[in-house]
């Protein structure tokens, strides 16, 4: 079901909320779609991450800001939340936030499994499916490839079995990637999931060329390296070039260049603010850096 | 963990700076006005143990393994554990600080307070910064007032006022109730360094400053003792 103002305002007990968003921003224009190689679905390019931001214990406040995030996020037509039972209380924040705003249908769920045992791994993904209120996730991934053959085993007989839509494996850091080059080809994998960014650009010697010709999705993290790249642009002034690559932030300027790499499927941005929820949706909307442009944006970046 | 080399200390940080203060503003909300219970108790210490050193051990032993029980249950375990797993491996070095300072308080050479020496002072001195200039410091740091970290209430400040009361004390037993204040004044210090934040400065210090007067209480002969005729 397509996420619409007025299903919003019906569905969401947030409704009043999202009644009061600025009209342009929900009825933007589609956002970037994506194919995953596995099953040939369309996916909106940009995601949500929730490393940190969602991590918020038992604040109401903040649980509220979170959701709030939510609704701005599918209000403009994003679809993959991604967490891990590593990330504190995201989970819950994730499944209070969803329940509040009427369970959308739109919602691609990504989660992880991250025990070092892989005998306790089903226990760990029926908790986190409990957190998030969902009857099944879409994507399970091996987090951080921490015990991934028998996690690999479990996932791949859950979705035999219809319980899962699809596999995946991360990474992030530029960490381990021969490890993950060699899961790549010698397993059967939908999604795989690293750090690829202006300036963390080692994905597009192997790993990338790889997912493509092996027809697996990707999935970004770390887009802006927790933040500290829009840090790094704070206060310098946006190239007159920026206009050409359909940037109006350096956030944008970022997501383009990373969303502008023909083998990624999604990037999946953290924020804590709804505005740079529109922002980062915003990037996947109209143009997208040539080759040459994004030499550019990764020379600019690299040399601030 | 691979690649254990290629991890920052930020790396280890799952919570955001504000998340992590507004713990504090909840817990203050939740608790006001035992601060004022708490500080008083601080200083009823820092006072018998200038005054009466005969009659500080009990006192202090069993008031601080009371107040280390309260907050490693009701900060740690009750709010810190949401944001961080990992302080489920935390908290129960509270309860053991607790137990411990419990065992100095009723066994009968279990800890001793010397008569007054330069030592005790500078120790005394630390106990009173961590009771009346730690709860200032969001002024100093400008984050709302409401976030003070108060002796008793949440765990930097309980541990910097036990490390300045225990160490104007004597005995073997300081070899075994210095160590958990210390590190946690360490852990602190890290977890307020991975948030870029320079009050990290201050539970280091706090570290430094209690080794150091470590370090001189062992090279200070005891003093002769007090005259009972």
């Amino acid at each position: 079901m397509r996420i619409t103002r007025r299903n919003l305002i019906r569905t969401s007990a947030l409704g009043t909320a999202a009644a009061l968003l600025p009209v342009p921003v929900l009825a933007q224009a589609e956002p970037l779609m994506r194919t995953i190689p596995s099953s040939g679905e369309q996916i909106p390019a940009v995601g949500l991450g929730t490393w940190i931001t969602f991590n918020v214990g038992d604040d109401p406040v903040l649980q509220d800001e979170s959701t709030q995030v939510m609704s701005a996020f599918f209000a403009g037509g994003g679809r993959m939340i991604d967490s891990s039972p590593m990330y504190g209380s995201s989970q819950a924040v994730v499944g209070r936030g969803l329940e509040k705003l009427g369970r959308p249908q739109a919602l691609f769920s990504a989660e992880k499994v991250w025990t070092s045992s892989g005998a306790n791994g089903p226990a760990q993904i029926e908790q986190s499916r409990r957190f998030w209120g969902v009857k099944r996730f879409d994507l399970m991934q091996v987090h951080n490839l921490l015990a991934w053959e028998a996690h690999l085993d479990t996932l791949q007989a859950m979705k035999a079995a219809g319980r899962l839509r699809y596999v995946g494996i991360t990474t992030s850091e530029g960490r381990r990637h021969d490890l993950v080059e060699e899961i790549m080809r010698r397993h059967p994998l939908d999604f795989v999931q690293f750090t690829y960014n202006p300036v963390d650009r080692e994905a597009e010697q192997r790993l990338l060329p790889l997912a493509g010709e092996r027809g697996i999705a990707v999935i970004v993290n770390r887009p802006f390296r927790q933040g500290a790249l829009i840090r790094r642009l704070e206060g310098e002034p946006l190239p007159d070039w920026a206009g050409e690559a359909g940037a109006t932030s350096g956030a944008q300027l970022i997501l383009k260049f990373i969303l502008s790499h023909p083998t990624v499927t999604v990037a999946i941005p953290a924020t804590t603010q709804v505005g740079h929820v529109r922002e980062n949706l915003a990037a996947a909307g109209g143009a997208l850096p040539d080759k040459e442009l994004r030499e550019r944006i990764a020379a600019h970046i690299g040399g601030i | 963990m691979s690649e254990w080399w290629t991890y920052r200390l930020d790396d280890f940080l799952l919570y955001a700076p504000r998340t992590y203060w507004r713990l504090f503003e909840a817990q203050n909300a939740a608790l006001w006005p035992l601060h004022l219970a708490t500080v008083a108790a601080g200083l009823v210490l820092v006072l018998l143990i200038f005054w009466r050193p005969d009659r500080a051990r009990r006192w202090t032993g069993l008031a601080l393994a009371l107040l280390w029980t309260f907050v490693g249950w009701s900060f740690l375990m009750n709010r810190y554990a949401a944001i961080n797993w990992a302080v489920a491996y935390v908290a129960p070095a509270f309860f053991l600080q607790a137990g411990l300072l419990l065992l100095a308080a009723l066994l009968p050479r279990g800890l001793a307070f010397a008569r007054r020496d330069a030592i005790g002072g500078a120790s005394l001195l630390l106990a009173l910064a961590g009771l009346l200039l730690y709860p200032a410091l969001p002024l100093v740091f400008s984050r709302p007032w409401t976030s003070a970290e108060v002796f008793g209430i949440a765990p930097d400040p309980t541990a910097i006022v036990t490390l300045g009361l225990l160490m104007a004390g004597r005995g073997a037993w300081l070899a075994v109730l210095l160590p958990i204040p210390l590190l946690l004044c360490l852990v602190s210090g890290l977890t307020l360094w991975a948030m870029d934040d320079a009050q990290a400065w201050l539970p280091f210090g706090a570290a430094a400053i209690g080794l150091v007067l470590t370090l001189a209480r062992l090279l200070t002969p005891a003093p002769a003792p007090a005259r009972t005729s």
